[in-house]
């Protein structure tokens, strides 16, 4: 899903404890990276909201807010592409049993949309099993 | 003990609530607690609650956010009361039409339009 990292791209790993702080901070530092390559209002506005997702649930739902555990983060942002890994703690789930938060039995349910808008603003997405870690891929167009 | 400064703008206009958000990005989950619980509020001391909810300002919001204005939402029915949202950024209505979440709430341009529309 990656392309290997080349000079001049941003890449950082990070182990995440806070879901306040430190998500807060690292979506602070991709916004500086995507800004330094031009990332489009648009694109940013996906890259921050699939990001977000992707480290709330992980802390919310991987770690069940456990301040014992953490969350370990790992992008690579270029001029074409930015990728991500999150990876929480947790026993991991399988994506598909999911409930489709957009149809009439759920709609009204107040949660369950993380995932959906995950896919929805990036180019790929993948979890690998046993579930807990998140692979997303934003391809510029 | 000092007490939690509120995340809202919150007046009354015409009988309809209107609420602003302090922050521009709602994606904290605590601060989006607090959120509900603020509304929640303003709700329960409201015999048929008319509220509007205007995003004016507001750049990012997350799936979080959209839960506790379901929740809001279904209060709001649950009193005989009416909700409007307005004012909302093109990129974040957006996430309103891919969570298919447009349909359920009623959406104005403006605010001035949405307490046009309350009955």
């Amino acid at each position: 899903m990656s392309g290997t990292p080349s000079k001049g791209d941003y890449s950082e790993r990070t182990v995440l404890r806070n879901v306040q702080t430190d998500v807060e901070a690292v979506q602070s530092r991709v916004a500086d990276s995507l800004a330094h390559f031009k990332y489009e209002g648009t694109e940013q506005f996906a890259i921050r909201l699939a990001l977000e997702e992707g480290l709330t649930n992980a802390f919310r739902h991987g770690n069940k807010n456990d301040p014992a555990k953490s969350v370990r983060f790992l992008c690579r942002i270029s001029a074409h592409e930015a990728y991500f890994e999150i990876e929480d703690e947790g026993p991991g789930f399988d994506p598909e049993t999911v409930p489709d938060p957009t149809s009439d039995e759920n709609i009204e349910i107040p949660s369950g949309r993380g995932i959906m808008l995950i896919r929805a603003y990036m180019s790929e997405v993948e979890y690998l099993k046993p579930g807990n870690r998140l692979r997303m891929l934003y391809r510029r167009p | 003990m000092g007490s939690v400064a509120s995340r809202l703008n919150v007046r009354v206009q015409n009988g309809v609530t209107r609420i602003e958000f302090v922050d521009r990005n709602i994606l904290d989950e605590t601060n989006i607690a607090q959120i509900g619980e603020e509304i929640g509020r303003i709700i329960d001391s409201q015999v048929n609650p008319k509220l509007l909810i205007c995003f004016k300002g507001v750049e990012h919001l997350s799936s979080a956010a959209l839960g506790t204005l379901i929740t809001v939402n279904n209060r709001v029915r649950g009193k005989d009361g009416q909700m409007r949202l307005s004012d909302i950024d093109p990129q974040i209505y957006e996430v309103f039409k891919i969570t298919k979440l447009n349909k359920i709430f009623q959406i104005h341009d403006t605010a001035e339009k949405a307490l046009a529309s309350f009955s």
